[in-house]
């Protein structure tokens, strides 16, 4: 098994997260990543998706929405301006806000569609997560 | 002298005044408590994106980013944190002072976003032109505020609406010590020179100058978030120090009426005690 780092999550509000783990798995701008210790040093901006946290057996899911994230050899450090456990998820309400989302985006006229989308991507992101329970 | 039942009165008032400031104290003790829990967790993330912000400005000679540069327009935005309530000693107008006694600020070139109704009120008042009002959210900020706060003005300097960005709130130091700070936002100017030197180059995913875009209005949102929860402390803290004293000051008068009504009390017999005796005297 691979030698294990720590992982360091925090948003504006509260430390999310920290302990040592062996993998951890996200969406960023540049498409999924995945990371070991001994990783490169690396600045990554997050996109809205499910968070994997291995630790051993266990697995860890958290729906992540934005912020970046630093990674060094040792340590990842997310700063996460949205996280949330899939207990804390409202899955009506997700699924409510991915209605309107569609809507708005098939709807046309004028709208704000990075808006749209965005909001598209942070429902489904929470409906996903919420099914892991 | 003030006749006896004058005295009393007064007493019952001041006695029913220092319960109120009583009170309010009591009440901003515990606000304050929260708001420097709040304020302590948040700690890590400044830290953190602070960190991350100055090791990607290390590289910032590369960057050619509009963030990074002075814009031509001579308005300025400011943001301005203060209080939706008053009773809080000088909490208010210190911040108000702060922006009205800058010598290098024209009136004409400043932009007022207030975050709280007694600058903004005492701020029109004196006739500067203002943004859009925040005054809502400092009851209990929340990040997502500070979001859209500084979408908001991002929005202005790169329209380019206004040139520079400032924020002015009240830094929080301890519960007894707060100081009124002015920050400018933008354009980011790197203080400190020798905290980049220190650190690893970092690689960026996507290219830094995306990741300068997509990065620098989360370091303004964090900074906005976190000069606000630090007003909300200072706030408290600044109440709490007004309704203490003005408790004591309270107490002291009721020590002196209570002293006054006594006096006239024992005068007030003393003369009756006379006036029967020489009644007494007068009939034998």
């Amino acid at each position: 098994m691979a030698e294990r780092f720590k992982l360091t999550i925090v948003t504006p509000d509260r430390e999310f997260y920290s302990d040592d783990v062996d993998m951890v798995e996200f969406n960023t701008t540049e498409g999924e990543i995945g990371i070991y210790q001994g990783h490169a040093p690396l600045t990554v901006i997050v996109k809205p998706g499910i968070l994997t946290i291995t630790q051993g057996e266990t697995i860890k899911n958290a729906a992540l929405h934005a912020g970046f994230v630093q990674i060094l050899p040792q340590e990842v450090t997310i700063l996460a301006e949205i996280i949330e456990w899939p207990d804390e998820i409202d899955e009506k309400r997700a699924l409510a806000a991915k209605e309107r989302a569609e809507n708005r985006l098939h709807g046309g006229g004028s709208i704000d569609v990075a808006r749209a989308e965005a909001a598209l991507m942070r429902s489904i992101a929470r409906i996903n997560a919420a099914k892991m329970k | 002298m003030a006749s006896m039942r004058d005295i009393k009165r007064r007493r019952g008032s001041v006695q029913s005044t220092q319960q109120i400031t009583k009170a309010m104290k009591l009440v901003s003790t515990v606000k304050l408590q929260r708001a420097k829990g709040r304020a302590e967790r948040s700690k890590t993330y400044f830290k953190c994106m602070y960190d991350t912000v100055v090791s990607m400005l290390s590289k910032a000679g590369e960057i050619n980013h509009p963030y990074l540069k002075a814009s031509e327009s001579p308005k300025k935005a400011v943001i301005v944190v203060t209080a939706n309530r008053g009773l809080a000693g000088g909490y208010n107008s210190n911040i108000v002072k702060l922006v009205r006694n800058n010598e290098d600020w024209k009136k004409e070139d400043l932009i007022i976003y207030p975050i709280g109704s007694k600058g903004r009120d005492a701020l029109a008042r004196a006739g500067y032109e203002m943004g859009e009002d925040y005054s809502d959210t400092i009851e209990e900020p929340i990040y997502a505020d500070a979001m859209k706060i500084s979408k908001r003005v991002l929005d202005d300097f790169a329209e380019g609406k206004v040139g520079e960005i400032y924020i002015a709130y009240t830094g929080f130091k301890n519960t007894v010590t707060h100081i009124p700070t002015l920050l400018k936002l933008l354009p980011i100017k790197l203080e400190d020179e020798r905290a980049s030197e220190d650190k690893a180059v970092l690689d960026f995913e996507p290219e830094t100058e995306e990741a300068v875009e997509l990065i620098i209005p989360k370091y303004i949102t964090s900074l906005i978030y976190g000069a606000m929860i630090e007003s909300v402390a200072s706030e408290n803290g600044a109440r709490m120090q007004a309704m203490d004293s003005a408790t004591s000051n309270a107490e002291e008068m009721i020590d002196k009426l209570s002293l006054l009504y006594n006096r006239a009390r024992q005068s007030s017999i003393t003369q009756e005690l006379t006036e029967i005796i020489a009644g007494a005297e007068a009939i034998s």
